[in-house]
């Protein structure tokens, strides 16, 4: 009997014509492909892209230059130079991040005692040239201005569970 | 139209013929290019992808971007290659892929050459094939191309054997080598097609025509995972196109042999009305998409065999089978009055 049923199986092909089965099965499934620059998969609000520079809501800075982001870097990528402005307040006058040396570990924002340093979820970014990928103090402020809202939701959305 | 007969028959017969040749050749190209994007898609598809859609809509200008790159392509000649041969191979490889059709019946009149030896002349030129492979692979003057081509020949040795006694077969039952013939003594419907008497020829036949074409999973000669590319690693731009165009100019000439020798050629599969309207260049042509959608399913399906596991398929599984089939119609066909199933 089993050498009949082994008999069938080998001259009848049947593994293979059950192999086919799978693959032809698969053919007509629904694809899970997503049409990626048209669409995109949901980001988690603890997502951790480019970084941004915030302001208080009256505009002011928040970065008080206390350097503690510069000092748990663990590459490294963290450049601050701070000074007394007019109004006796410590400010940086240079706040550079090399985001070739970035590994976006987001202790910076952890570590910083008035939220101003983040990561956006900003993922889709690139650089004009290979030889230095420093984003300035400018840059990142202009990079807080422009996505406070989508910052602001994000960690509104986190607050709950930290 | 009476005029387009005239004209037609005032050329020079080279003419005709080159227009003819043509009309065979354009078509065969573009079909092609299109084969190719089938496979991306088909495999696509079986991978639960969507496969090439970017260029033009849903991806149907993909091949023409795929061509138009390649011809861009530089061609690297290395250095310490036999030139000569490195160029004339990739002609030879896709010379005996396009020259094969000249003897296609498509319909019962449509046919460039309709000769009386038409499969020993087929036969003839798929095995032509192999000699470009080789001679790449040698000429190449690379361990990976060299290794590949050593395959691809001890592989097309093996299966040209089963592939020739397969069609033995169907030689013994048609009794002609002339392929309109053999269409015609399948004529009345699919039970009289001859898949149905030679069904085990008819699954060596595929298998072989598989393995003969170097595709998956018979496709050790390029062995991507293994040895790169095999015999084509030092070809690129139009070398390396012209051996891609070569392989699938073969897989659908396979197709088409299947169909003519196998599945009815470009007979109806029923022999009343709504079918018989139909014309025969349709039928012939459907059923050879069939057959070159089941190469595409084979490679999306089947793991590659290793090499012994090859050599032992062809030499003692197929070309035994194909000789107890040859044996049995011939004992049925002239010893017995069973004979009428082989006829």
């Amino acid at each position: 009997m089993f050498l009949a049923k082994r008999f069938i199986d080998t001259w009848g092909l049947t593994e293979l014509v059950r192999g086919l089965g799978v693959t032809g099965r698969y053919f007509f499934k629904k694809k899970f492909t997503i049409q990626y620059p048209e669409e995109k998969t949901p980001k988690s609000p603890r997502f951790r892209g480019l970084h941004a520079l915030r302001r208080y809501p009256n505009g002011e800075e928040r970065c008080i230059g206390c350097k503690l982001c510069e000092a748990v870097c663990p590459a490294l990528a963290i450049t601050i130079d701070s000074q007394e402005r007019e109004d006796g307040t410590r400010r940086t006058t240079r706040y550079d991040i090399d985001l070739f040396k970035c590994i976006y570990c987001g202790f910076c924002e952890e570590a910083c005692p008035v939220d101003s340093i983040v990561l956006t979820d900003i993922d889709e970014y690139h650089f004009e040239s290979g030889e230095s990928g420093v984003v300035t103090k400018i840059d990142l402020l202009s990079l807080g201005d422009r996505y406070e809202a989508q910052i602001a939701s994000a960690r509104q959305q986190d607050s709950a569970y930290r | 139209m009476s005029w387009i007969g005239t004209i037609w028959d005032s050329l020079p017969l080279i003419l005709q013929l080159g227009i003819k040749i043509g009309f065979i050749v354009g078509p065969l190209i573009i079909a092609v290019a299109y084969y190719t994007l089938a496979e991306r898609k088909v495999i696509a598809y079986m991978h639960v992808r969507v496969g090439p859609n970017r260029v033009g809509p849903r991806g149907l200008l993909q091949p023409i971007a795929d061509v138009l790159k390649l011809m861009f392509k530089e061609m690297i000649i290395p250095s310490k290659s036999d030139k000569y041969l490195f160029l004339i191979a990739p002609v030879l490889a896709v010379t005996p892929a396009f020259a094969a059709w000249a003897v296609i019946p498509f319909s019962g009149t449509l046919v460039l050459a309709d000769i009386d030896a038409g499969l020993l002349y087929v036969l003839a030129l798929t095995s032509m094939s192999v000699y470009g492979v080789i001679i790449a692979g040698w000429a190449s003057n690379s361990k990976y191309a060299f290794l590949g081509a050593m395959r691809s020949a001890a592989q097309i040795v093996a299966y040209e054997i089963a592939m020739g006694f397969a069609l033995v077969g169907v030689l013994m039952v048609a009794g002609s080598l002339n392929l309109n013939t053999i269409i015609q003594a399948q004529s009345g419907g699919l039970h009289q097609w001859f898949f149905l008497p030679l069904f085990p020829l008819f699954l060596v036949y595929l298998i072989s025509g598989v393995a003969e074409t170097n595709r998956a999973p018979f496709d050790v000669s390029e062995g991507e995972s293994e040895i790169v590319a095999g015999f084509h690693v030092d070809y690129s731009g139009m070398g390396f196109a012209a051996f891609f165009l070569a392989e699938y100019a073969n897989m659908l000439m396979i197709s088409a042999l299947t169909v003519i020798l196998f599945l009815g050629g470009w007979n109806p599969p029923f022999d009343f009305p709504p079918f018989i309207w139909l014309p025969g260049v349709f039928w012939f042509l459907a059923k050879l998409s069939l057959v070159a959608f089941l190469f595409l399913w084979f490679r999306a399906t089947f793991p590659r065999y290793r090499y012994d596991q090859i050599m032992r398929l062809g030499w003692k599984v197929f070309i035994p089978v194909t000789l107890i089939w040859i044996a049995v119609i011939g004992v049925f066909k002239f010893f017995t009055p069973f004979g009428v199933i082989f006829s």
